[in-house]
């Protein structure tokens, strides 16, 4: 903004003037509800140094507090102010390997963002969107830089599973001069980040790059590695110092009622799992193929489910519906997610509950039978239960059906590992701490801890994780 | 990369032997355990239970038919050529165990993976029946092998070219009436044959194993699509079996399950066709 030939009223004025919350220019839902490409297209430059402008830079950072891996906020965001974006990614790369992927991905309303003093009275800085703005700035157009690596210490760690835990452990501890190698189950590193969360949300082409950050960091990534398996976590700790098992939260749930059986009929984890990690999407240049019905349920009220309903509109469906138990305001997704979804055309069908799958005789899903709910008295979870409004049956018709009702524990890994203890629900007990196990030399983090929950706690568990494991192997604690 | 040491044409083409070069597996591997394969990056990922391993060696052994887009382009691998991913050993290894007297099924493809389940029972000490059956004798495989792992071994076809007129029940039936002390069954085919010989073995009182073969994604656990039902209850079986108890299986659900991409295996395989055929038409 240009102060010349202006009185100096005029440019106190200016000053004062404050600057709105740069919003990310976007793909119109009508187009973007048709392609798998990104939704936001990121900040430019100009962009991101106007909003990088609205940090008044606090002595003592609330946003700091709130970053599960404690970034230095302000301190990057005053370099993408001056226009250094590669002070901006050395900076964030201190604290966080992936920055690209936490930019998109991360609740910052009830994280960095929810804090921002900004936010008490306007809208708090957008500290993703500048995370996000660094991060791919540096990948499109910065120079071949890496951070300063600690001297070599000999000890070795491996890590079970490439999903945001595990990634993070890996770029803590090389960092630190210890040799890291990844085991991942699947042909392609990421974990969640790629089979799970859908390209339009986070390009696979991000999750590969920010892996490939890591592997030029010297992590070692062994893919299509089943532990369990292929190696137990005792033959690993054979070869290695410490071992980390970050591996997730990978079994899928169903609903339990007749007729899952039928065509049609996909877990989430599995839809998912075809269109981004197989891009089913593109068949048949692809060679996996997905059934792309015309009228497709979602069951469940999370960002997988969301995720599930706008991968089946871009599949062609011509009607995608969410079907939820509880009412809007009990809804887990994240309000942008829920916005998304419904800008796009999703249309929900709240307090509505499942009781069985109908198909034909070919074997094909051809509806499903609900009953109405509504709410009663608050459960546990502390959201009021639904309850079944009887005699209030009735029947949708549908060709696919989704069921996003959250995940559990997948035993492959732990039964096979004595020692380990686990808790009622099958997930590894570790210390929250530090995320030691019961098991000498053996560390735990992320979903297969805590149950499925977010990105950004695995990857702040993992944060716990390779301190502890540094402090290990450095004094032997 | 996984390289191809070893390529056999069996039963005119229809029917494929690969040796792959894979040391971690074959290290690991136990009878009735199966890995993914996928040929290329586009490629899908398609479970095949392993045949044979040599561990000395390194290498695992996989016989599969041609059947679609996948198996077709796998054919196309020849020696020297090499598999994008082979992941595994992945399932539940048989449990091997002396019985005394136990009866082998084999139909198709099946016989490839009852081999080593025949000779792991063999070497327990079993009384080894063994039937393996095809359609006709063309697409009779792993004859000779069987027979070394079997104390008697009846061959059917259902066309009667070769061996006993019929199919594999015929000769089960006969097997099982005479000898009442059989203490297992072991039944690997096609859908259809598998349900058969349960049926008629829970007449006869005597315990069966299965090994299903339902459409797999990632074959560990995450995804749910092979899941099947044993004893009413939902189980994956690519973590879970892929062997089960005959007695329990719904063989009709699976059965409706394997057609699910019917359309989309159709329309695959006939681009794929056309495309090698295009490719063969610009040679000439």
């Amino acid at each position: 903004m240009s102060t010349e030939n202006k009185a100096p009223e005029e440019v106190k004025a200016a000053k004062k003037e404050k600057i709105p919350r740069q919003k990310m220019p976007e793909q119109p839902p009508d187009v973007r509800r048709k392609n798998f490409e990104e939704v936001p297209y990121g900040y430019t430059p100009e962009l991101a140094m106007k909003e990088a402008e609205r940090c008044i830079q606090c002595k003592d950072p609330r946003c700091r507090q709130g970053c599960p891996v404690e970034i230095d906020i302000p301190g990057f965001i005053r370099f993408i102010k001056e226009g250094d974006f590669e002070g901006a990614i050395r900076k964030i790369w201190e604290k966080n390997s992936l920055p690209a992927v936490c930019g998109r991905v991360c609740p910052q309303e009830i994280q960095c963002e929810g804090l921002c003093i900004l936010g008490k009275k306007d809208e708090p800085v957008a500290i993703g969107n500048l995370e996000r703005f660094a991060a791919d700035y540096q990948r499109l157009h910065g120079r071949d830089i890496l951070p300063p690596k600690a001297a070599p210490t000999g000890k070795k760690v491996a890590v079970v599973g490439s999903g945001p835990a595990g990634l993070t452990v890996a770029g803590d501890l090389i960092l630190k001069g210890h040799e890291v190698t990844i085991f991942e189950a699947l042909h392609a590193p990421g974990g969640v980040l790629v089979y799970g969360i859908p390209e339009f949300r986070l390009p696979k082409e991000i999750v590969f790059h920010e892996c490939n950050y890591l592997k030029r960091l010297g992590v070692k990534i062994e893919l299509s590695q089943v532990i369990g398996r292929s190696e137990t976590v005792d033959e690993l700790l054979e070869r290695f110092d410490a071992v980390f098992l970050g591996v997730g939260a990978g079994l899928p749930i169903f609903l339990k009622i007749p007729g899952e059986h039928y065509i049609g009929v996909y877990s989430a984890n599995e839809y998912l799992t075809r269109s981004n990690l197989m891009k089913a999407y593109d068949f048949p240049n692809y060679d996996t193929p997905i059934v792309r019905g015309k009228k497709v349920a979602t069951f469940g009220g999370g960002n997988v489910a969301m995720d599930a309903a706008r991968t089946a509109l871009r599949l062609g469906a011509e009607h995608s519906y969410i079907i939820y138990r509880r009412g809007r305001e009990e809804m887990p997704a994240r309000a942008a997610e829920i916005h998304h979804a419904e800008e796009e055309g999703v249309e929900f069908l709240l307090l509505t509950n499942p009781v069985r799958f109908l198909g034909n005789e070919e074997g094909f899903l051809t509806g499903v039978e609900c009953l109405r709910m509504e709410l009663g008295e608050p459960d546990a979870s502390g959201r009021r239960r639904p309850v079944p409004i009887p005699g209030s049956e009735f029947t949708i018709e549908i060709d696919t059906a989704v069921i996003a009702i959250g995940s559990g524990a997948n035993p492959l890994l732990t039964k096979s590992t004595p020692g380990l203890a686990l808790n009622k629900w099958g997930y590894i007990i570790a210390d929250p701490k530090t995320g030691k196990t019961m098991k000498p030399r053996v560390w735990a983090g992320g979903d297969i801890v805590t149950g499925a929950a977010t990105v950004i706690l695995a990857m702040g568990a993992g944060r716990l994780a390779s301190n502890s494991i540094h402090d290990f192997l450095t004094y032997g604690w | 990369m996984f390289e191809i040491v070893e390529r056999e044409e069996m039963a005119q083409g229809t029917i494929i032997s690969n040796w792959i070069k894979a040391p971690k597996i074959a290290q690991k591997a136990k009878p009735g355990q199966f890995v993914i394969l996928r040929a290329n990056e586009k490629g899908e990922r398609i479970p095949l239970t392993m045949a044979d391993t040599d561990p000395a060696k390194g290498l695992i052994n996989v016989i599969y038919m041609v059947v679609g887009k996948s198996t077709a382009l796998f054919k196309t691998l020849k020696v020297g050529d090499s598999y994008l991913d082979v992941i595994g050993p992945l399932g539940q290894p048989t449990h091997l165990e002396k019985v005394g007297k136990v009866v082998c099924v084999g139909g198709g493809t099946g016989i490839a993976v009852l081999h080593p389940i025949t000779r792991g029972l063999k070497q327990m000490g079993n009384y080894v029946y063994s039937i393996i059956g095809a359609r006709s004798k063309d697409l009779l495989i792993l004859e000779d092998k069987m027979r070394k792992v079997s104390d008697e071994l009846c061959v059917t076809t259902d066309d009667g070219t070769y061996g006993h007129k019929g199919f594999v029940t015929d000769v089960l039936d006969k097997i099982l009436s005479e000898n009442r002390d059989i203490g297992l069954a072991v039944c690997i085919g096609p859908v259809p044959m598998m349900k058969f010989c349960a049926k008629m073995t829970k007449e006869y009182g005597v315990k069966t194993l299965v090994s299903l073969n339902p459409i797999m994604l990632d074959g560990t656990g995450m995804c749910g699509c092979c899941r099947v039902q044993v004893g009413g209850k939902m189980q994956f079986a690519c973590v879970d079996g892929p062997e089960f108890d005959g007695h329990e299986v719904d063989f009709e659900e699976l059965n409706l399950r394997l057609r699910s991409y019917l359309p989309e295996e159709k329309l695959a395989y006939d681009r794929f066709k056309a495309a090698m055929g295009h490719t063969c038409a610009c040679k000439s």
